[in-house]
Formats: structure tokens, sequence, C-alpha cells
């Protein structure tokens, strides 16, 4: 099924977890994960199975200011 | 002791937005009777603290132990020439006396860490993370989940910002730590390191002011966080979630 990681299209198998959907992505912590435009918190990760054009959003966290 | 009243020269220094709907004097007032704290006199700090300070916040607390550098004039608005090597927290208090002469200004020439942000947060009804490093701002997070303050944190390096209120007042919110959990391996760069397009902090700082002003007001929405894209112009808005293994505000 496709879902879309930071906008980009992506493949992942039917029933896949967010924490699988990451790993085949290759993103690399630290990061914060939002599914649909919600933050899931990291215990959730291997629980949530994502659905076919679930959108993610990865977002490294930046200290400048 | 809060103010019941404006000057006459309030009423018109503030007109523009005393006409504004859903504005008025009520809300001016709280304006005026408010106290934040302000963590970093940077490229955010800058352009927080002018709008916070035209617009009448009226009593502003700076908190910055850098000294203000050459390389620091490309984004950091508030500083001149005449100011390098001046301690930020100082010189931007001066300038934004001259902004605003209504108001009371404070400058803590220190830097923020566990130890002394109690005492400078305590009496304050708002708080900014306008910082530059990891370690301040947990401890800014940490400091404000235990004092119960509303905490407006934001963050930029390279084209990439950060935005977020966290409405610590309540027990059920999140806090900074709930989304970014403290790390090891955190990310090192910074605008040192990596760079920053200047109007990125103009954006993101006046976007920082703007949410300071609703969260005094009490309009503001908490529990957001929104991401900006400076090569695209993008914006996005997330909602935060609580985490139960949180180190900070976790059970």
């Amino acid at each position: 099924m496709q879902i879309f990681i930071n906008d980009s299209a992506f493949e992942v198998p039917e029933q896949a977890s967010a924490k699988q959907a990451l790993a085949s992505f290759g993103a690399t912590p630290p990061f914060a994960l939002a599914v649909n435009g919600q933050f899931v918190a990291q215990g959730q990760y291997p629980q949530l199975v994502l659905q076919d054009g679930d959108r993610l959003d990865i977002l490294a966290p930046i200290q400048g200011g | 002791m809060s103010t019941k009243e404006l000057s006459a020269k309030e009423q018109i220094r503030y007109s523009r937005q005393l006409m504004l709907d859903g504005f008025g004097i009520d809300a001016q007032l709280r304006l005026k009777n408010a106290t934040v704290l302000v963590v970093g006199c940077g490229g955010l700090g800058s352009p927080a603290l002018m709008y916070l300070a035209s617009s009448g916040v009226g009593r502003l607390r700076l908190m910055d132990d850098d000294l203000v550098e050459l390389s620091n004039l490309q984004r950091q608005v508030l500083f001149k020439v005449n100011h390098l090597g001046q301690p930020k927290a100082k010189a931007a208090a001066k300038v934004l006396a001259s902004l605003n002469n209504e108001i009371a200004i404070e400058a803590q020439v220190k830097r923020a860490d566990a130890d002394n942000l109690a005492e400078h947060i305590r009496d304050c009804d708002l708080v900014l993370d306008c910082s530059d490093n990891f370690a301040t701002r947990y401890a800014l997070n940490r400091a404000c989940y235990a004092l119960d303050k509303p905490l407006v944190s934001a963050a930029a390096t390279g084209f990439s910002a950060h935005l977020a209120y966290f409405d610590l007042r309540s027990s059920s919110s999140p806090c900074y730590e709930c989304v970014f959990p403290e790390r090891e391996d955190n990310p090192s760069a910074n605008c040192a390191t990596q760079g920053v397009i200047a109007p990125l902090l103009g954006i993101i700082g006046a976007q920082q002011a703007l949410l300071a002003i609703q969260a005094i007001l009490g309009s503001g929405e908490a529990g957001t966080l929104h991401s900006y894209n400076a090569q695209t112009l993008g914006q996005k808005t997330f909602k935060l979630v609580k985490n139960p293994d949180c180190a900070c505000c976790g059970k």
C-alpha cells in the first residue's frame, strides 16, 4: 500500500506498523513522528498499524534560535 | 497591583489594536498587566521582543548571557553596530525601552539553567523559549512544568523552524519533552554550525509573539506544533499528545 512520508509517496506492506515504515524509510533518530497531523508517542510505534494513504511526518528536533 | 486603566497616551499608542474586533481596552489591560520571561535575545528573541514590547506587554524580563557579535547582526535585528561587545540582554533592554517607554524591562545577564530559572519564572504569566541550545530548552521546559507556567517555544536552524505552545497550567498538557525526549544524540547543528536564513527568524519570532499575545489573552491554541519550511514557505500544524512515558511530565 502507499503512504506518504514527509509528503513523498512511499510503499509499505499491508498492515505495516509505524515502526516498520520508519525502519524501511531509514529514519535515523532522534525524531518525532506525526501520523495524519497528530504526534505519536515513541512507545506506540510498534502497535500503530498504518492504513493506505496515511501521511507521516518525521520531525527532527531543532535547537537553534 | 494590576492597572485598571490606560493613559491617554497609551490609548493613542495602541489605538490600531484597540480598534480590532474582540480586542479592546480589556485585552490591552491584560497585556499591560502581564509579566513575560523571554529566554534568549538572539534571532528569535529579537523580533519576538520587539512585538511584545510594541504591543504593550507591561513587564518583560530578558535572560541571555551572550555578547553581541558581528556575526549576529545578519539576523538579530534588535542589535546595531554600536552594540557590538555589549551583553545582549542589556543592549536589547535599551533598544526596547526606546521603542516603548510605557513598559518595564528587566535585563538578566546570565545563562538560564536549572538552578536559576525558578526564581525568574515564578512571578511570570508566560515564558518564551527563544534559546539556542537543547540544555536550556530542557531546563526551561522542566521549570515551566514544575511551576505550572505556559510556555511558547520556538526553534530555527537552516531553513526549518518549529513553534509550539504548551499550556503547562493544565496537568493534561503535553510538554516539550513529550515531543522531543532528551537524548545523548540530539543533533548538534545550530545556527553557528549549520547556518540559518535570516528572515526565517523574523517569521517565526513574530509568530511566537503572536502566539504569546494570544496566550495572554486566553485565545491561543495550546497543544499544537507548527513546522515551517523556509524553502517552500509551507507551514504544517500538528496536534501534540502527552507521552505517558515522558521523563518530565509522565507518571
